[in-house]
């Protein structure tokens, strides 16, 4: 059975009336704030930082990226905060609809309901898009005006490459908070799952994999006595932390902005023999690394909208 | 009669195990105002849903302006105008905006956009607020907005779930009116209520619901026949020397005289029988004194109906 009609009919109309929404909205303007802000407070540390300890270094503009102020750096900062600024702009999306009353209106207009979830979610792809070109922008005339050294091509390409998976990495806090919102008609219950979740993947997560991992694969006590971990336990902690977008997202910025990365997780001693320490990467293998966190993170950007999709087809309208 | 514009057969919803509507048949004639009456609960506004493609059909067939709900949704749509139960708008935009949002999404050529607009809040006479945001609006205003929306789209169908609850009497009158004004250019209408004088006072025929079925249909005389057995009462307050029961019997089509008072009666009748009563009066050199007609009131209908019921099934019971 065919349904007549195109699916994308009112699309373009609901992706501008929400963009408008977003980008006019006092929430928006108080997360963007905050996360430029403190943003440009780690970079202006990094550069500190850089002035003093660099001698000479190519790749001096992605430093500011990685580098701050003791442990923290910019790749730190945005692994923590973006997924509050995505629950913070997706957690009312659909229920804020059914609350206000307003969905059973507008879905009485000619349109299917296809667009009206693809047109609020590619409008909150884009409002984190522009942020994220702000702050890149920010960023690198930030490093332009005080390091005094124009950035390179392959520093431009690697920089963007980080903005797009930092990009796909909001959007997968952004299409959950949006399946959050369709499952949950209470917006309060939707932004307290919303947190839940990143609370458990930023901090609890992390230390569950370790012990999951010995449990799964206890470390051998030859290993222990030398005081080198048990590759098998290395090898399961890893692959479990590696289901928090966090991981997929910090291992995938450390190697594209840190060109000497060899690999995204533990190095083996076999895997260095050969290699020049210290020299830097070609872009398209430091690509071939982090390929696999790329698509993941991709993928799931789709699973998420794919599965709020399904569940807001079947749903009532009816509150 | 025309061809009606929407055909139900057998139309039936279940949730799961729960039956919400039940095999309901109707059809709305064009240019009529047509009411779903019932409580709440009784599957009117399923049926409504129902008819949009807004929700499936769980058995039966609807037609709506010829089209399949289910599988032409966008055509029904683009035609038929649905005013949900307590609308809601966006209350950060004006109303000007609110219908500028929903007329792309219906759309309308943006060179048409504007004037449509500020003719459809004209008709709902919101034009003096259409630039103050809709948070400030009232309830009344909100449902006039949402009428002005049904305007705006020259919707051929017009579907109003619950139109009038919680307006007061002042803007539920205001309303009604707005209705009339909607029939009267040519526009479908189908409302469903529970309140039955305001349904009474607009609607050519109504279709009353309990648990999910149609229980009577027609128009309110046609009901008033059915279950209240005749349809008019007439009140007569005469003195006269003679008797006046008996010529009050005599008038043809009155099947019922009580005597209410020293010198009142009240009269059955399957039609008005006003001229004959005074007649009957004057002809015994009685005064007059009062004469007065009761329409059929659909909450007499009603009640009749459902005490009628009930006590069908006390008895049903009591047989068991």
């Amino acid at each position: 059975m065919r349904r007549e009609g195109s699916p994308w009919q009112g699309l373009n109309t609901v992706f501008v009336k929400e963009m408008t929404d977003y980008v006019s909205s006092g929430r928006m303007l108080v997360l963007g704030l905050i996360t430029i802000g403190i943003a440009c407070l780690v970079v202006y540390f990094a550069i500190d930082n850089i002035r003093q300890t660099t001698a000479e270094d190519p790749f001096v503009l992605l430093k500011l990226f990685t580098t701050g102020p003791s442990i923290l750096s910019l790749v730190l900062i945005l692994g923590i905060l973006l997924p509050v600024v995505a629950i913070g702009l997706g957690f009312d999306t659909v229920n804020g609809e059914h609350n206000r009353r307003t969905m059973s209106r507008i879905l009485s207009q000619p349109i299917y309901r296809d667009a009206l979830l693809a047109g609020k979610f590619l409008a909150g792809l884009a409002t984190l898009a522009i942020n994220l070109i702000c702050l890149w922008l920010l960023v690198v005339g930030l490093g332009i005006i005080l390091l005094g050294q124009p950035p390179s091509g392959e520093e431009i390409a690697r920089s963007l490459l980080f903005l797009l998976m930092t990009l796909a990495y909001a959007g997968v806090w952004f299409a959950l908070a949006m399946l959050l919102s369709i499952v949950s008609r209470s917006a309060a219950t939707a932004v307290l799952a919303g947190l839940g979740i990143w609370f458990f993947f930023i901090l609890i997560w992390p230390f569950l994999a370790n012990g999951l991992a010995a449990t799964i694969a206890p470390p051998d006590l030859r290993y222990e006595m030398l005081g080198l971990q048990t590759p098998a336990t290395l090898q399961w902690t890893e692959m479990l932390r590696r289901l928090s977008p966090n991981q997929l997202f910090s291992e995938a910025a450390v190697t594209l902005l840190v060109p000497d990365t060899r690999a995204a997780g533990a190095v083996y001693l076999d895997q260095l023999r050969g290699a020049v320490m210290g020299a830097p990467l070609p872009l398209s293998e430091s690509l071939a690394i982090v390929w696999p966190q790329m698509v993941a993170l991709i993928a799931g950007v789709f699973v998420l909208f794919v599965g709020g999709y399904v569940v807001f087809q079947r749903q009532e309208v009816r509150a | 009669m025309t061809a009606p514009v929407i055909t139900a057969r057998g139309l039936t919803k279940r949730y799961g195990k729960a039956t919400a509507v039940e095999a309901v048949d109707f059809d709305v004639a064009k240019g009529e105002i047509f009411g779903l009456l019932g409580p709440n609960g009784a599957g009117k506004t399923t049926t409504i849903l129902m008819m949009l493609g807004l929700t499936d059909i769980t058995a039966g067939t609807i037609r709506v302006l010829d089209h399949d709900p289910v599988r032409e949704p966008l055509a029904v749509k683009r035609r038929v105008g649905y005013l949900p139960d307590q609308v809601g708008f966006y209350d950060n935009l004006t109303a000007i905006d609110n219908l500028a949002y929903s007329a792309r999404l219906m759309g309308i050529p943006a060179a048409e956009r504007a004037s449509r607009i500020g003719e459809a809040l004209a008709r709902v006479r919101l034009s003096d607020v259409a630039e103050k945001r809709v948070k400030t609006f009232s309830r009344g205003m909100r449902q006039r907005l949402g009428l002005a929306e049904i305007v705006m789209k020259r919707a051929e169908i017009a579907i109003l779930d619950e139109p009038t609850s919680g307006l007061d009497p002042q803007a539920t009158v205001e309303f009604l009116e707005m209705i009339e004004e909607l029939r009267r250019a040519g526009v479908s209408v189908l409302l469903s209520s529970h309140m039955l004088d305001q349904v009474q006072r607009v609607c050519n025929r109504v279709a009353l619901f309990q648990a999910g079925r149609i229980v009577l249909m027609g128009s309110v005389a046609e009901l008033a026949r059915q279950v209240l057995g005749a349809g008019f009462v007439v009140e007569v307050e005469a003195d006269a020397a003679a008797d006046l029961d008996a010529r009050f019997h005599a008038i043809p089509g009155v099947s019922a005289v009580a005597r209410v008072g020293a010198d009142r009666y009240r009269l059955t009748a399957d039609r008005d029988v006003r001229p004959e009563a005074a007649r009957a009066v004057v002809a015994a050199d009685g005064a007059l004194r009062r004469l007065s007609v009761d329409d059929p009131s659909l909450e007499a209908i009603y009640t009749r109906f459902f005490r009628r019921q009930t006590n069908g099934e006390e008895g049903k019971r009591d047989a068991a």
